[in-house]
């Protein structure tokens, strides 16, 4: 195509990253609905056909993770989605897919940010984990997407993205714009069903014994190499951004949508003549530890402002440079309905909690 | 009598399950004596194969290949 | 029926070397490429040999994969010359699901037990069936979870005795099994659904071509085919090798007719 910049559109947060899956090449796509998440199956549901890709409006949470391996096994690029209890249903899919080494996306536009534990911990079994992006707002969330599926291929792993209903629902302009993330090792692990037969037939899976003429590592060795892959992918996709830091007393952490809100009442506190700086984890797994540790080195306080009950905060405590300035400034707060945010996600809440965890002589 | 097929048996491939004696139309099988290596008995043939594969069809162990005389043979 | 070894039968004939210049009318498919460890007497080789054979005949072995759940068949995928995905209990369907969708041209096939089948993953066969995805899935019912030791499953027959339902199946108990052919039968978007047993000469014969009906539907795009293979399990019966057949037929085959459930009603009949 042209060298232009793509055109500025107007679209709904989810609807863009559907099309930002397409892009990058998604053709598989299967997904149950559950709010916010859902306006991405629905988009889907048409865009996908007409690009030439499939998409199925499953039966359950655990069909369509399954029919995403599936899919994924065959060397098509797959993903579904889902948010809270539905990727909970989703989890031993998504270690059988690290274990077994099959790429997938998978998109979490969750309710809120109560999903931090089970996006980074994992509710599945074994030693695995998920390489997971928190995007701040919607033209992050299509290079997100993107890069996601790039990683998933280049590590051979799911991955996951960490939405919520602001990303999802709002209607933003953005540019569509096809991103190149470098090159990629061939698929030649995938199922073609062309080797049947031939004594080097293929196999996906997490015991990874090989055949009777042809033996694999088996587990002990295979899971022993995936634990060693995550380890390595630890040390080279931790992803932040910071600002302000440099000199802060106070450094502000935050992820997602929230940390849009933060770097608002940050720069508006630092306008007023406060030291204070924002850091914002992009990758939640792996985390970037090294980084936090290296903005927070001058900070007296270490305020985290995540809306749950704390669990990011769980990885502050391990990397800032002082534990003893770590305060939680978060909490749980949701809307009425139960399907978002409540009234905790707002420039003056944020402001009045970072101002009542300075000390009396900082304020004017 | 005079046997149209013949069989080649694998004795340690047998686990000594039996399917194929009561499975063989001319009963002309019979369990051996003999042990194999893993403590099993297996199958023996006696005069009067007819080559139609039901020992094969019924093993779960591929003991069995099955041969069928040319029809010259009287 | 067991052979009394001293009835007089005429001399052993030697069986040790093949004879010469023939070439054999049954042996073992190349397609396995070494030995099972499953018990004396287990249907589920016979069901596997069977299946490989009819990809053979039909000429796919280098187009089709397989997606294996688990049981004591999960073994198979070290000896099975295919492209496999071993999967999660009960999720074959969707798998299966997504491979075909992906690659239309695969000849795509499950291997289930009764247990990942009927207990695990009853949801997924269903809308799978529903769906008319033209896959095929094999279902080995021996009416236990043979490979944890012989616990009931949602097709153990009453009266059956099991791990977990020691005095026998009892419906104010344990309830009652579940023939999930029928209800797969009964569904719009299904193209063949028959049942078959491994447990005599003829029964393996026929559910061959059963196994060969079910494929032959998903290659014309017929939709979703199951075949169900009764297949013995003397250890989780608690008969002996040589009982299985007998036990079987006068156990589950009263309860699982044998027969095309679902008879293929477009293409060739």
């Amino acid at each position: 195509m042209t060298a232009a910049a793509p055109e500025l559109v107007l679209m709904e947060g989810a609807a863009a990253i559907g099309e930002a899956a397409i892009l990058a090449g998604c053709r598989f796509f299967a997904g149950y609905p559950m709010s916010p998440f859902t306006p991405l199956l629905e988009h889907l549901a048409h865009a996908l056909p007409a690009a030439g890709g499939t998409c199925i409006n499953c039966e359950s949470e655990i069909e369509g993770v399954n029919m995403a391996l599936g899919a994924a096994s065959t060397g098509a690029r797959a993903a579904t989605g889902s948010c809270g209890q539905g990727i909970a249903l989703m989890q031993e899919a998504i270690a059988e897919a690290a274990l077994n080494e099959t790429p997938m996306v998978v998109f979490n536009l969750a309710r809120n940010q109560q999903d931090y534990f089970q996006a980074t911990r994992g509710g599945g079994w074994g030693d695995y984990r998920t390489i997971t992006l928190a995007p701040k707002d919607v033209p992050e969330a299509i290079e997100h997407t993107q890069l996601l599926f790039h990683l998933s291929d280049l590590h051979r792993a799911p991955t996951m993205l960490y939405g919520d209903p602001l990303l999802a629902q709002t209607r933003v302009g953005v540019r569509l714009e096809k991103l190149d993330f470098g090159p990629l090792p061939p698929k030649d692990w995938e199922l073609d069903g062309t080797r049947g037969g031939t004594g080097r037939s293929r196999q996906v899976w997490t015991w990874a014994m090989g055949k009777a003429t042809d033996p694999g590592p088996g587990p002990d060795l295979h899971w022993q190499n995936i634990a060693a892959k995550f380890a390595a992918i630890d040390e080279i996709e931790q992803r932040s951004e910071s600002a302000h830091c440099e000199d802060a007393e106070t450094v502000v952490v935050a992820f997602g949508s929230a940390a849009l809100f933060v770097e608002h009442v940050v720069a508006e506190l630092r306008a007023e003549g406060h030291r204070i700086g924002w850091f914002r984890p992009i990758t939640l797994w792996p985390f970037p530890g090294p980084a936090l540790e290296a903005a927070t080195r001058t900070a007296r306080r270490v305020l985290v402002y995540e809306l749950n009950g704390g669990q990011m905060i769980d990885d502050v405590r391990q990397y800032a440079h002082d534990r003893s300035a770590i305060r939680f400034i978060g909490g749980v707060s949701i809307h009425e309905s139960g399907l978002s945010y409540g009234p905790l996600l707002d420039a003056p809440v944020i402001r009045e909690r970072i101002l009542a965890a300075l000390p009396e002589e900082d304020l004017r | 009598m005079s046997a149209r097929g013949t069989l080649t048996i694998d004795p340690e491939k047998c686990k000594g399950c039996e399917l194929c004696i009561a499975a063989c139309p001319p009963d002309v099988l019979t369990m051996s004596t003999e042990l194999n290596s893993v403590g099993y008995r297996y199958p023996v043939l006696h005069d009067g194969c007819t080559g139609c594969t039901a020992c094969s069809v019924v093993c779960p162990d591929f003991v069995f290949d099955v041969y069928r005389f040319p029809r010259s043979r009287t | 029926m067991t052979t009394d070894s001293t009835v007089e039968r005429g001399p052993v004939i030697p069986t040790g070397t093949a004879p010469l210049g023939l070439t054999p009318v049954a042996s073992t498919s190349p397609l396995l490429l070494g030995e099972h460890s499953l018990c004396p007497g287990c249907g589920e080789p016979v069901a596997l040999r069977i299946l490989l054979e009819t990809l053979q005949e039909l000429g796919i072995v280098q187009r089709t994969i397989g997606v294996v759940g688990h049981g004591c068949y999960g073994s198979f995928v070290r000896i099975m010359d295919i492209d496999v995905l071993q999967c999660l209990h009960g999720r074959a369907p969707s798998c299966a699901t997504g491979i075909k969708r992906m690659r239309p041209d695969v000849a795509t096939f499950t291997l289930q037990g009764d247990g990942d089948m009927v207990n695990e993953g009853l949801q997924e066969v269903l809308h799978t069936a529903a769906r008319g995805e033209n896959v095929t899935a094999i279902l080995l019912n021996n009416g236990v979870f043979g490979d944890t030791g012989g616990q009931q499953t949602a097709t153990t027959v009453v009266g059956q005795r099991t791990k977990t339902s020691l005095e026998g199946r009892d419906p104010e108990i344990h309830g009652n099994p579940i023939p999930v052919a029928d209800l797969v039968a009964s569904l719009d978007g299904v193209g063949y659904v028959g049942r078959g047993t491994v447990g005599t000469p003829g029964g393996v014969l026929r559910t061959k071509k059963m196994i060969r009906t079910a494929f032959e539907t998903q290659l014309a795009g017929e939709g979703f085919s199951l075949v169900e293979i009764l297949t013995m399990c003397p250890t989780g019966w608690f008969v002996t090798a040589p009982q299985g057949p007998d036990y079987m037929a006068s156990s589950m085959e009263e309860v699982y007719p044998l027969g095309d459930l679902r008879p293929r009603t477009k293409g060739t009949a």
